[in-house]
């Protein structure tokens, strides 16, 4: 199975200069840049929950709007730039062949896919949104995205149908969901009726419990084809890259990538137990919920075994060390994200912290480690260096971030935990034990440490931002080097 | 050895496109159509009425200030939500919401039945300043509110955009929305009027400025509808019953 999978494997590139790739250059800018906006916006909305006096009185510096900018910014600006950048670098090598639509089509895509980032987020701070989560720009933003998007899948699916290999590499299957069911839910959700061609103002389509459903059915799969199948696709890629290996199963790719595609989609209803959605469509969406652990595991299994020979790399190669936590993040939260669609678990955890810690051990954990990766990976091949500017920095990088998530998971763990057994609790005379106002009072404490997590998470990016500079610039730190590094530098 | 019948889609790039369209549009077709063609998915209550146009420019005010971030607006059935704020959410009370507002979180209290529970005064001071009023409350401040005028004639439009998507606002609701705005939040209006339309509908100085009608009016009229639409004292269990 090896020998297969290695001739399936990640392609040598041969003749880089036939690529677009200054494109692909703006988009790993353009992923880092929104990653520390989305950082700092995230962390600045943290501790106006800590600290309400934060909310220093204009409309536009309030929770209510900045929590949308954050949202956004690390999913689809940070998020979105990672898998376009590394889709568009990935899809060449893999098909050995130049990005369809070339250099013009690649820079249309970017600039149209940055002007969608800004009139959203100026969007939300002037209050313009319609409200759905993840899905808050109004029509006009949908409009947009929807033309910039199908010139991406253009592009995508072009270069696959011109490639020079004879199959479809496994993370380009990947990809290619994310794009197309990304497309799908996107229009559904957003079917909206304008109050007028010449304002943001729309009203949905659906209103009330199938508006919810629907809102639900897109929200998860935001998660589950965004934020997972497309990266997912830079994990099939990267890890075997970096760690010098061949994919571990074959088999094992193609099961998992179309149950879980199958099985992501009817997952929404969780979201909503115990609500006025009918119960037979709660019980579905738990029953697929649950069933969703195992092709996860199956994506974490075979990320983690393509380490097999290579696992000695983890001590000295700490962008490999990203990449491997990173599918270990994305193995825990697909396991506590089925015990939680379980209607009892979710009748505590829903509305707590408890949903907001999970949703940062998948975010901050997978999606972002897995992205810093690629990252760490991607620069000195496109601004053509022998290796990063630091490998320690990269290593203070880890440790600082790792850090910082420990403390966000556990305290939003504690937090919603506690908040939901105060909610349903009663004293001894048959009475609920506390106001809501008195489980606002003891977050506080968790809600500090939180905050504290969010500034070393941030922390860490800013010293990947110093490192990838210098890096850019052709600098070599001078420092210690540990036998064995030079494993850092992937073979061409 | 490779798998020779999944080797179209490895080496086809329509055949795996059309192969991941299919396989994802499975879920949402089972899960979201029925909910438009089963009969008793809404229940069958009396009250439940479109906003009145105050309530109306209320609502999209919380929409726009993000309230649903931190409120959710529905009652879970458990015993201790039922305990803390009332009869479980119906899918029928929020029939008329485009979007719907249920909310994903509770950094605040639910909101499903505050209509009703507050006096008008009450609101507008907690939302000058949440923490005159609950000391330990993390809510921001709104006091920006009382600054904006509503446009009343304006609002027409918005009552066809949501008829259009099947909120039933007949022609009389929509020639008077401006009357009605005004008059529903002005100490001397024609509120027989008003509520003729719009049963329930809270009436008078709603902002404690009776001079202008400000987005303060607005967002405490809507608050004061939240959850009071069905009286459930005279609501047959049977109905609630959705399969």
């Amino acid at each position: 199975m090896s020998t297969l999978a290695a001739t399936t494997g990640p392609v040598a590139q041969s003749r880089s200069t036939d690529y677009v790739e200054n494109v692909v250059r703006w988009f790993v800018i353009a992923t880092i840049f929104w990653g520390v906006v989305g950082f700092i916006a995230g962390t600045f909305i943290a501790f106006q929950l800590a600290y309400p006096e934060l909310n220093f009185g204009p409309a536009w510096l309030n929770f209510g709007r900045l929590r949308p900018v954050h949202t956004s910014a690390v999913i689809f600006a940070f998020g979105g730039n990672a898998l376009i950048a590394t889709s568009l670098y990935v899809v060449q090598r893999t098909c050995r062949q130049r990005l369809f639509g070339g250099q013009y089509l690649a820079l249309f895509i970017f600039v149209g896919y940055q002007l969608f980032i800004v009139l959203a987020a100026s969007g939300y701070l002037l209050g313009i949104t319609q409200s759905k989560e993840y899905a808050e720009p109004e029509w006009y933003v949908d409009i947009w995205l929807t033309i910039v998007w199908v010139a991406y899948l253009v592009a995508f699916a072009g270069t696959l149908m011109t490639r020079r290999e004879s199959h479809i590499y496994v993370a380009n299957w990947f990809y290619l969901a994310f794009i197309v069911t990304v497309a799908m839910l996107h229009i559904v959700n957003n079917l909206a009726m304008p109050v007028s061609f010449g304002g943001p103002k729309s009203y949905p389509l659906f209103a009330g419990v199938q508006d919810a459903m629907t809102q639900w059915w897109y929200g998860h799969n935001a998660v589950g084809f965004f934020l997972t199948a497309g990266f997912l696709g830079i994990m099939y890629y990267f890890v075997p890259k970096q760690a010098e290996r061949p994919i571990y199963s074959y088999r094992l790719s193609i099961v998992h990538f179309w149950a879980l595609i199958f099985l992501y989609i009817w997952a929404g209803p969780h979201h909503l137990h115990y609500t006025a959605l009918p119960d037979w469509a709660q019980v579905l969406g738990m029953t697929f919920s649950i069933m969703l652990w195992m092709p996860s595991w199956g994506g974490m299994i075979n990320g983690l075994m393509t380490l097999s020979g290579a696992w000695d790399k983890l001590r000295t190669d700490p962008v490999l060390r990203f990449l491997v936590v990173s599918v270990a993040f994305y193995g825990m939260s697909t396991f506590e994200g089925p015990m939680m669609s379980i209607r009892q678990v979710n009748a505590l955890s829903h509305y707590t912290d408890w949903t907001v810690g999970h949703v940062h051990s998948g975010a901050l954990g997978w999606v972002a480690f897995v992205s810093f990766g690629a990252m760490y990976y991607l620069v000195p091949k496109l601004w053509r260096r022998q290796g990063l500017y630091s490998l320690r920095l990269v290593e203070w990088h880890f440790w600082i971030a790792t850090l910082g998530i420990v403390l966000y998971i556990t305290s939003m763990w504690v937090s919603g935990i506690m908040q939901g057994l105060m909610w349903r609790a009663y004293d001894s005379l048959g009475f609920l034990q506390f106001s809501f106002i008195e489980t606002v009072e003891a977050m506080h404490p968790f809600y500090v440490i939180r905050a504290l997590g969010g500034v070393l998470f941030l922390i860490g990016a800013l010293i990947m931002v110093y490192n990838l500079w210098r890096t850019a610039r052709g600098d070599v730190a001078t420092e210690k080097v540990d036998a064995g590094a030079p494993a850092a530098v992937p073979a061409e | 050895m490779p798998w020779k019948q999944h080797e179209v889609f490895e080496t086809r790039t329509v055949a795996l496109t059309a192969g991941i369209l299919v396989v994802v549009a499975v879920g949402g077709i089972v899960e979201i159509a029925p909910l438009f063609s089963i009969e008793n998915t809404i229940e069958r209550v009396e009250g439940v009425r479109p906003y009145s146009p105050l309530e109306l420019a209320g609502r999209d005010i919380y929409i726009r200030e993000g309230c649903y971030v931190c409120h959710s607006q529905q009652i879970r059935a458990l015993r201790d939500e039922v305990e803390r704020y009332g009869h479980y959410s119906l899918a029928a009370e929020s029939m008329y919401d485009h979007p719907f507002q249920w909310g994903s979180k509770r950094n605040g209290p639910d909101l499903a039945r505050v209509g009703g529970k507050y006096s008008n005064e009450w609101h507008v001071a907690h939302l000058l300043d949440p923490r005159a009023v609950v000391p330990e409350s993390i809510m921001p401040p709104y006091a920006f509110l009382l600054d904006g005028e509503l446009e009343p004639e304006s609002y027409a439009a918005h009552l066809i955009a949501l008829r259009r998507v099947g909120v039933p606002y007949d022609d009389e609701m929509i020639a008077s929305a401006a009357f009605d705005m005004r008059n529903q939040a002005s100490p001397d209006g024609d509120w027989q009027a008003v509520q003729a339309r719009y049963p329930k509908a809270t009436v008078g100085d709603l902002d404690g400025d009776p001079a202008r009608l400000t987005e303060m009016d607005a967002l405490v009229a809507y608050l004061q509808i939240l959850g009071r639409m069905v009286d459930f004292s005279d609501v047959d269990p049977a109905v609630l019953r959705q399969h």
